[in-house]
């Protein structure tokens, strides 16, 4: 039994970060509430990626913490509620023999568990998610042979696939093209509008993000707010909480 | 079949044809994760195992399967110390094993026309308890990577983000590296030490070349394995050939046929958004 709740997906208090002398983020404070599709902007160096490491566990914070669904970052309790899309996730093995649908249903394996194949529940995942991202008719076409547009589209397909809570992209449209951008945004503006789903999106293309994302915040060592967040009519979309873990069987 | 009359040849053909599934089959993770100088280190570990086998008077293909897979462990374990020069663990466990390999050989003297079957397989000499016990670590090898068939899969496109699912990656990596040097082990007494990494390799580079998804990738690189084994062990009884060679020959030309057709990239169409 899943039990929902409406609580922040992110909460970020007083994170500093350096390497070495060199200071990445000071102070930094964020939280991120569900149904947010938030854009993560700044110039090169300005600790974007090291913050999505903190995000994601694989950075301590030195000083600060950062929250997840209500879990410090680094205890990885909050794994299965979230998918993250690299920034070179099209810069796998282009010799690699497998189709869309392998692909995306490898996303499942995590949900699955060891020892267990996939069954009808994860093939039905993989069909919404390939719907969403409007790739339904590639599902057997190999993915060396897809343009790096589609391909993208089957990296967020295969992140979707997994059910998450929260879904973190870093950089997703790196390298494509003006009108693979405009079709990518516009399908996760829908996805995120019909589903409720968080967003976190990391991104040099200010002007492409900003008909999608909810709220833009700009990194450069500290943190500021482009344009502030209001909660959704309706109230807020309800996510999976550590604060209610004690009631999950 | 004029063949099949015979009780050496049966067996022959029974382990071969579980070693042309397991090869190829196994061979597929290996060529994906580039790990194929692992195949080839773990054999030439095999030859250490082999002669000490002969030495101790026990099962060779035992002693080959027990110094192949505690090969297999201590490469991954040196990969950890070599961080950012993993291939020297490959290296360091190839020379360890034909040195080792070596000194045992010159210990013992009157192995050597019984050990030139393990070099380049051997049709005549695979015996009974040879071939039950390649039945059964075959069989167990089949298992595993149905098994962890979706993890090996992932782990292969994407070890990263395997990782960052909370998958237990580098279990599972020891893990697949010690069924290699089993693969391995069990395949020696067909094809020989010195060839079987090449039966664990050009079948799925055949299979590459065609596919278009990965089951198909799976399933072309055990028919070419397959046809390999059966066209090698035909050629090795009726023009008297060493297996191996003639298994592996088989094998290039099915490669080079795999050459002649056309690749799956430029068959590529145009595919609509």
């Amino acid at each position: 039994m899943e039990n929902k709740t409406p609580c922040p997906v992110i909460e970020i208090s007083n994170l500093s970060f350096t390497y070495g002398c060199h200071p990445v983020l000071k102070d930094v404070n964020l939280t991120i509430m569900p149904g947010e599709a938030v854009g993560i902007t700044g110039p090169n160096g300005a600790g974007k990626t090291t913050l999505i490491k903190l995000i994601l566990g694989q950075l301590q914070p030195q000083s600060g913490s950062v929250g997840i669904f209500g879990f410090p970052a680094t205890d990885h309790g909050w794994r299965r509620w979230l998918s993250y899309v690299p920034q070179r996730a099209t810069h796998f093995n282009q010799g690699f023999p497998a189709t869309v649908l392998e692909v995306v249903l490898s996303g499942r394996a995590s949900r699955r568990g060891l020892f267990r194949g996939y069954g009808p529940e994860d093939h039905a995942a993989v069909t919404a998610a390939l719907e969403n991202m409007e790739i339904e008719h590639l599902r057997k076409v190999p993915v060396s042979s897809l343009s790096g547009g589609q391909q993208q589209r089957v990296f967020i397909a295969r992140a979707l696939a997994a059910g998450p809570d929260l879904l973190i992209m870093d950089e997703p449209t790196v390298g494509l093209d003006r009108s693979a951008n405009l079709k990518f945004y516009s399908i996760l503006k829908r996805i995120n509008r019909d589903t409720k789903l968080t967003m976190i999106l990391v991104s040099h293309d200010q002007e492409g993000i900003s008909g999608l994302i909810t709220r833009q915040v700009c990194l450069n060592l500290h943190l500021c707010t482009c344009n502030s967040w209001e909660a959704a009519p309706g109230g807020l979309p309800a996510v999976n909480c550590a604060g209610l873990l004690s009631l999950r069987s | 079949m004029e063949l099949f009359d015979y009780g050496f040849m049966r067996t022959a053909f029974a382990a071969g044809l579980v070693v042309g599934v397991v090869c190829p089959l196994v061979g597929l993770f290996v060529t994906l994760r580039r790990l194929s100088m692992i195949a080839d280190a773990l054999s030439h570990v095999c030859l250490a195992g082999v002669v000490a086998g002969l030495l101790a008077g026990a099962q060779p293909v035992l002693t080959a399967s027990l110094f192949s897979v505690s090969g297999a462990l201590l490469i991954e374990g040196l990969r950890v110390k070599y961080r950012t020069y993993s291939e020297l663990a490959i290296a360091i466990i190839l020379s360890a094993g034909v040195a080792g390999g070596a000194i045992l050989l010159s210990l013992g003297s009157g192995l050597n026309a019984n050990f030139m079957s393990y070099l380049f397989g051997s049709i005549v000499t695979v015996g009974s308890s040879d071939l039950y016990y390649i039945l059964l670590a075959g069989g167990l090898i089949l298992a595993l990577v149905r098994l962890f068939y979706k993890e090996l899969f992932l782990i292969s496109f994407d070890e990263e983000g395997a990782r960052l699912a909370g998958l237990p990656v580098t279990a599972i990596s020891v893990g697949f590296t010690a069924l290699t040097a089993l693969t391995i082990a069990i395949s020696i007494r067909v094809v020989g030490i010195l060839l079987v990494s090449s039966l664990m390799v050009l079948p799925v580079a055949a299979a590459l070349r065609l596919a278009g998804s990965f089951r198909g990738a799976l399933l072309l690189s055990v028919l070419a394995g397959e046809a390999a084994v059966v066209a090698g062990l035909f050629a090795s009884f009726y023009l008297n050939l060493i297996p191996g060679g003639a298994i592996i020959m088989a094998s290039v030309a099915i490669l080079i046929l795999s050459l002649a057709c056309r690749p799956i990239q430029s068959s590529r169409q145009s595919i609509s958004s």
